[in-house]
């Protein structure tokens, strides 16, 4: 039948070549968004100067973010402690580098609280705060965790990730710095991954 | 490689000159609590975690509540990682101490959480502070102060 007709047999050929560019666009495209789709949200939060800021923050620069509250008794201050010395290390080829802690307690971290606890560690890290709902949104948009943990003898902990998050000056996910890495690895990859 | 020798050199001499000049102990009954530290908190903090080892040879006793000047309240933590989480909760009832068996309270674990602290721990004061135990009874120990949090070498200190 098809032999009969050669105007067929092209059209099928050039339709085949066409639905598997297609595919191939497609295939192309979802590995492509997860980069930029699927990590980041807007935001609309403060800083710890009370000023607005939201998610063009991360656009222009690298950063490095960190999830943790001022409540916290051990990874925040080791984490911040040990972002301070990175930062230090890099000195003037870590200068477009900015650094922000997202406060996943945002009921009791207030902006003034929030100053005084960052510019301990270092003048170069910033906190950001804000209503809860807010900081829900870019948690889970980063996908990051955090729950209020009741105790039963009052008030709550904050269970939360540990990850320090590269963002890259397109404000895409480069990659995470685990809790308690070495500090010559993680200057090595906060340089490979954003510098 | 090189570093991370120097590294642990350097934290292994921050441990024992640690150890040499601020070790301290006290006892209650058959109970020995070894060495209560602390770090230095940062200026706007709330909160701080204590370390200690108790080393129970006696019958079961357990760590029930703990009190002191500078908090104001003093309860017991529990810190897990859970991959890349860090979970953190209070835990009811103490801190259990069978018979014979030491149980220590290290970065990482079990903690003092000294809540709501106005005057925050500076480096090498020493805290008071009264922990009770169910049956050998109350104690006053002192908490001494180390670095601020994220000194590598203390943190890995009693490991």
């Amino acid at each position: 039948m098809t032999s009969k007709n050669p105007f067929m047999m092209i059209a099928g050929v050039v339709s085949g070549i066409f639905v598997l560019a297609l595919v191939g666009v497609m295939v192309w495209m979802s590995k492509d968004t997860p980069r930029s789709g699927t990590f980041g949200t807007a935001f609309s939060l403060v800083n710890d100067q009370g000023k607005p800021v939201d998610q063009s923050i991360f656009k222009g620069n690298p950063s490095l973010v960190y999830f943790g509250y001022t409540h916290c008794p051990e990874v925040c201050p080791t984490t911040l402690y040990e972002v301070a010395g990175y930062l230090e290390e890099l000195g003037a080829e870590g200068q477009s580098l900015k650094t922000y802690l997202f406060t996943v307690d945002p009921e009791r971290d207030t902006p003034d609280i929030m100053k005084g606890y960052v510019t301990a560690f270092s003048d170069r890290i910033t906190g950001v705060t804000g209503t809860p709902q807010e900081m829900t949104k870019v948690i889970a948009g980063w996908k990051a965790f955090a729950r209020k943990q009741p105790n039963p003898s009052g008030g709550y902990s904050m269970s939360h990730t540990m990850d320090l998050f590269l963002i890259g000056a397109d404000g895409r996910l480069k990659g995470l710095i685990p809790y308690g890495a070495d500090p010559d690895e993680a200057i090595e990859k906060i340089r490979s991954a954003l510098l | 490689m090189i570093r991370k020798h120097i590294g642990i050199f350097v934290a292994l001499a921050a441990t024992l000159s640690f150890g040499t000049a601020r070790a301290h102990e006290f006892k209650v009954g058959e109970i020995e609590i070894g060495h209560p530290y602390s770090r230095a908190m940062l200026p706007v903090a709330k909160v701080g975690g204590g370390y200690l080892k108790i080393t129970n040879a006696g019958p079961a006793d357990r760590l029930v509540s703990a009190s002191s000047d500078r908090a104001g309240s003093v309860e017991f933590h529990e810190m897990k990682m859970n991959g890349a989480i860090m979970e953190m909760r209070e835990l009811q009832g103490g801190i259990v101490l069978p018979a014979k068996s030491t149980v220590e309270l290290k970065p990482g674990g079990y903690h003092v959480m000294f809540m709501n602290v106005t005057k925050p721990f500076k480096e090498g004061e020493m805290v008071k502070a009264t922990l009770v135990f169910e049956k050998a009874g109350p104690v006053d120990v002192e908490f001494a102060v180390g670095p601020i949090a994220g000194d590598k070498a203390h943190s890995e200190h009693g490991k």
